[in-house]
């Protein structure tokens, strides 16, 4: 199955990504966002991170999960390899997610651009028959 | 959707649905084309619908898709009833430009080009992951984020020349502790750093002076002079700062009502518009302080390779803010916030915010192009005031996505073109090929709409001779 695929959008970048699950889509979401800043393929797995984020719906919970990344970026120098052991929950109507995301410093990898935000722009989550697909645009 | 024309430059929406306002926007035929071709127009209709909107939603020339507001969009707010909105201001608080001015002729520099885009690339970190010169305590930010560039030049970061020619003179009032920790944690390792994206350092000639007069006020001579231009504003700390607010706000309020949820806004005067606002104003002294210490690095390595460093500032423009400032409404003085996203101001003569030098003449507004095309200089005027809250352009606007870039260019390619146009470039290829030329609006198009309106007249086109990309 094809992890993420980006579509057209003037400023910014734009994605879906899927999943068989909401754990698979967020994760392969993180993917997409770090191909943006460089190749996740070539990025060794030094380093595991503990990643909790909580959300008021699905939505805000998909953002928040992104940002945590982006705050390892800026704070941590951190480059994403995969994301491992993520796991979604409900409680009361609050969304929890924890999650290991494996990668190293950026110093060593060749990078490109910048990821500003997540934003709540055209934001989707789709979820039928085993198929989740979720949709970010990003401010770049 | 119904465009009304006004005028050759000047479009209208009509009140309808739950427009408090008419949505204008200001364009030529040829860049309305392109503004349509996006979600610009329905994003100008959804400002029009915010609490307390005055006259209008206007849309600048080279405007295009944002979040929330369309980049491009200006809007101001009545104090009382209004509301003040992260999706008008951005993610990137005080994105902004600052202009240099130097002795030096395009001959005196031509050869030394690639050192000094070497030496550049030593001083001024770029790029992801690349951290300041040190990470700062937490004291001394706290310290940058009430004092702006003022801080900088307190440690030797430039003069007190550059502070007089800053908007806002480089400082708003701000209380750091409504900025999160984790805005604070971003922060700290990235101040005094340019950034990457369409963030650039760029040496550039002077190509053409429209208004000699007013040009030689702000320090422009004659053609194949010498500029230096630095585009990047307030990093992870800013994003983070409108991250933030934008969930506290949706906890507050909620998000059933909006017609965009990027559109979350506080009332002006709740406490947590008040404390938006403050770590809106913070974020922005970050910046400033950022471009100041930039600025400062930028003079050593001209005095290096030129031997030479006087490089007095022209101007420092905001891009991305809102500010309470006083606009005639119905023929009476009022004080409103104005919201600025991806939009210059704009001000004529006489506004006491302009410093005393220029006060006469009316304000710089510095125009970036995208790398490798024109960025100008315009000087701002008293029918800005009149019909745009004292707004302008802020910059090209892209036509095209990063993605399509990417699959119709190599970065290699574009710097060829580049070169073959007479300008050196630095930067990641895959950069390169995102932020080209061709994938950006005609700036000439936007200063020409933006001088045929009158809200921000030409003074000079400045073309890059030397590009470090971010």
């Amino acid at each position: 199955m094809v992890k993420f695929k980006f579509l057209e959008h003037t400023a910014d970048a734009k994605f879906q990504a899927y999943g068989k699950n909401m754990e698979e889509a967020f994760s392969n979401a993180a993917l997409a966002m770090f191909s943006i800043i460089t190749d996740t393929k070539k990025i060794k797995k030094n380093i595991k991170k503990g990643i909790e984020a909580k959300g008021h719906d699905l939505k805000s919970l998909l953002y928040n999960f992104l940002e945590e990344l982006l705050f390892l970026i800026d704070t941590e120098n951190f480059l994403l390899n995969h994301v491992e052991e993520i796991v979604i929950h409900e409680k009361e109507g609050k969304y929890f997610l924890e999650a290991i995301a494996i990668g190293d410093k950026a110093d060593n990898y060749e990078t490109n651009g910048d990821i500003k935000a997540v934003t709540y722009n055209e934001m989707e989550i789709k979820e039928e028959k085993g198929k989740v697909m979720v949709q970010i645009v990003l401010d770049l | 959707m119904e465009l009304k024309k006004i005028n050759e430059f000047t479009w209208q929406i009509d009140k309808q649905g739950q427009m408090k306002v008419p949505a204008i926007i200001y364009a030529s035929e040829k860049l309305l084309e392109k503004i349509k071709q996006d979600n610009t127009l329905e994003q100008s209709k959804n400002v029009a619908c915010l609490k307390g909107i005055q006259k209008a939603s206007y849309t600048m020339p080279d405007a295009h898709n944002g979040y929330g507001f369309p980049i491009g969009g200006v809007a101001a707010f009545d104090m009382e009833e209004g509301i003040i909105c992260p999706g008008g201001i951005g993610y990137d608080i005080n994105c902004g430009v600052r202009l240099l001015r130097t002795d030096l002729k395009v001959d005196d520099v031509l050869s030394k080009r690639k050192q000094l885009l070497e030496e550049l690339y030593k001083e001024v970190p770029a790029g992801v992951g690349k951290g300041g010169i040190t990470k700062l305590p937490k004291s001394v930010l706290m310290e940058v984020l009430s004092k702006g560039a003022r801080w900088a030049v307190e440690q030797g970061y430039g003069t007190e020349d550059d502070l007089q020619k800053t908007e806002e003179y480089g400082n708003m009032k701000a209380d750091a502790h409504d900025v999160s920790e984790r805005a604070l944690q971003r922060g700290m390792p990235q101040l005094g750093t340019l950034g990457a994206g369409n963030h650039f350092l760029e040496m550039q000639k002077v190509d053409q002076i429209f208004d000699k007069e007013i040009a030689k006020s702000f320090g422009i001579e004659q053609e194949g002079q010498i500029t230096v231009m630095i585009h990047c504003g307030s990093r992870g700390l800013g994003h983070q700062v409108a991250s933030d607010y934008i969930k506290k706000m949706e906890d507050k309020y909620g998000i059933v009502n909006l017609p965009d949820r990027e559109l979350i806004n506080a009332p002006i005067k709740s406490e947590l518009g008040q404390e938006y606002y403050n770590a809106m104003c913070a974020s922005v002294n970050f910046a400033f302080a950022n471009r100041q210490m930039i600025a400062h690095w930028t003079r050593d390595v001209f005095k290096k390779v030129f031997g030479s460093s006087d490089m007095p500032q022209v101007y420092d423009v905001c891009h991305n803010l809102a500010k309470f400032e006083k606009h005639n409404i119905d023929g009476k003085e009022k004080e409103v916030c104005v919201h600025r996203k991806g939009a210059t101001r704009s001000f004529g003569p006489e506004r006491e915010e302009i410093p005393e030098v220029y006060r006469k003449i009316g304000q710089p507004v510095i125009i970036p192009g995208s790398m490798g095309t024109a960025s100008y200089l315009l000087v701002g005027t008293k029918k800005a005031e009149e019909i745009s809250f004292g707004s302008t352009a802020h910059g090209a606007g892209r036509v095209a996505s990063r993605s399509e870039a990417l699959r119709t260019l190599r970065g290699e390619q574009v710097a060829r073109e580049l070169a073959a146009k007479g300008i050196e470039v630095k930067g990641p290829w895959k950069g390169l090929a995102e932020e080209a030329p061709q994938f950006y609006k005609d700036i000439d198009e936007v200063v020409r709409v933006s001088h045929k309106l009158g809200i921000g007249n030409l003074v000079a086109r400045l073309v890059p001779v030397a590009v470090m990309k971010g």
